[in-house]
């Protein structure tokens, strides 16, 4: 086998040696840095991406929590006003509750005094018309004019004694 | 039939000699320069235009560059970084010395890794330096590789010898199994091809079996071709582990 003839031992060993080194120092100097950059390159812009939209996440977040508290502020000052105005409202409906019932309590109190007043005209006229009458009666029976003070005197008496 | 080891041949083209060593440029020397050109020119010109999206050369360059570096750094490390272009070096002679070799080019085809001075040498510069950069990073420390921790001491008359034996045994493993599968593969592909010239001049039907044989053979040499450079290099990684790391 030529494989085994030494004769061509050192010519290939020379050129393996030349060609590798070549090789070797190519590969350093040239094609793997060239390579390596371009690979760089491309993981640096990924990851710029990456961290924009990262970025962009973050903003969208914090809009997005913006939005609700402002939603939040909105509902607490919707509320706040609402309850301000059925407060107000409430004290209101009270004062005129108040009001009305003062009044109405007064107008009672005035129809009261009317109907005392009427009671007492009128039982004054009743005592008036008794002793009319009992003047006309006593005329009848006894045929003469009764004593009117007297008379007055058993009118209140009768009437005090009936309660009225 | 054409004699199926005359592939293998060193035809000299220009005899040189330098002080009494025989340097002539022969067709072995003439496959290194074009593996060396084509690995040069392939990974220079393809990543040029440095694409963002790379196209089909650029992807390719970038496949090689990162599926070497992923070897190393599985294999080897975070160290292991500085041997790259050495790895990447090698990688790229082997699997370009072996497919080159699967291509019929005129007057200097040839596959220069069939011949085992050529891988004893690449795999002696790997035992070599593996072996300098063990006693470099672990001083005489790196002898406990022959005697690992925890084995009892009464298994060192055993143990010793052999794992001498199996370091010592690396370079010519590495050096034989890459030519001696270059040059099986190559011996089958020429006796193939021999049997579709002798049985296809005499019918066509005969010469159609060995004639299919060699296409399946033929898809198969590329395969070993890919294979036995990916295996030199992840052994030379493998060794350098152990340097790096012991066992």
């Amino acid at each position: 086998m030529p494989q085994f003839d030494p004769t061509f031992f050192t010519p290939q060993l020379f050129w393996l040696l030349l060609t590798f080194v070549t090789l070797y120092f190519v590969m350093t100097t040239v094609a793997l840095p060239k390579i390596g950059a371009v690979l760089d390159e491309r993981q640096r812009k990924i990851d710029d991406n990456l961290d924009k939209a990262a970025q962009l996440k973050a903003e969208a977040e914090a809009a997005v929590a913006a939005y609700e508290k402002a939603l939040a502020e909105s509902r607490a000052h919707a509320h706040s006003v609402i309850k301000e105005a059925s407060d107000r409202l409430a004290a209101q409906a009270e004062e005129r509750n108040k009001a009305l019932s003062a009044k109405l309590a007064e107008q009672i109190k005035s129809g009261e005094a009317r109907i005392a007043e009427a009671k007492d005209k009128a039982l004054a006229n009743v005592r008036d018309v008794a002793i009319e009458v009992a003047g006309s009666v006593f005329d009848r029976l006894v045929g003469a004019s009764a004593d009117a003070a007297k008379l007055e005197a058993a009118v209140a008496s009768a009437l005090k004694e009936h309660g009225k | 039939m054409a004699n199926p080891i005359e592939q293998f041949k060193i035809q000299p083209f220009v005899p040189l000699k330098v002080g009494g060593l025989d340097i002539s440029f022969t067709n072995s020397s003439a496959m290194m320069v074009l593996s060396v050109c084509l690995i040069t020119l392939f990974l220079t010109l393809s990543v040029r235009s440095r694409a963002l999206v790379p196209g089909r050369w650029q992807s390719m360059a970038e496949i090689f560059y990162e599926f070497i570096a992923g070897m190393l750094r599985d294999n080897v490390g975070a160290e292991g970084r500085k041997y790259f272009p050495f790895i990447f070096s090698l990688f790229m002679f082997v699997l370009f010395g072996n497919l080159l070799g699967m291509l019929p080019i005129p007057v200097i085809g040839f596959t220069y890794t069939s011949h085992v001075i050529v891988t004893f040498a690449m795999a002696l510069v790997v035992f070599v330096g593996v072996t300098v950069i063990g006693f470099a990073r672990h001083g005489t420390h790196y002898l406990r590789m022959f005697f690992p921790h925890g084995a009892p001491i009464a298994t060192a008359v055993i143990l010793i010898p052999i794992e001498l034996i199996s370091y010592f045994s690396r370079p010519f493993s590495l050096a034989v199994r890459l030519f001696a599968n270059m040059t099986v593969g190559h011996i089958i592909l020429k006796v193939m091809g021999g049997f579709v010239v002798s049985l296809g001049a005499f019918y066509i039907v005969p010469g159609i079996v060995p004639f299919a044989f060699l296409g399946a053979i033929t898809v198969l040499e590329f395969g070993i071709a890919l294979l036995q450079a990916y295996v030199f290099t992840i052994l030379s990684c493998i060794y350098l582990h152990d340097a790096i790391h012991m066992h």
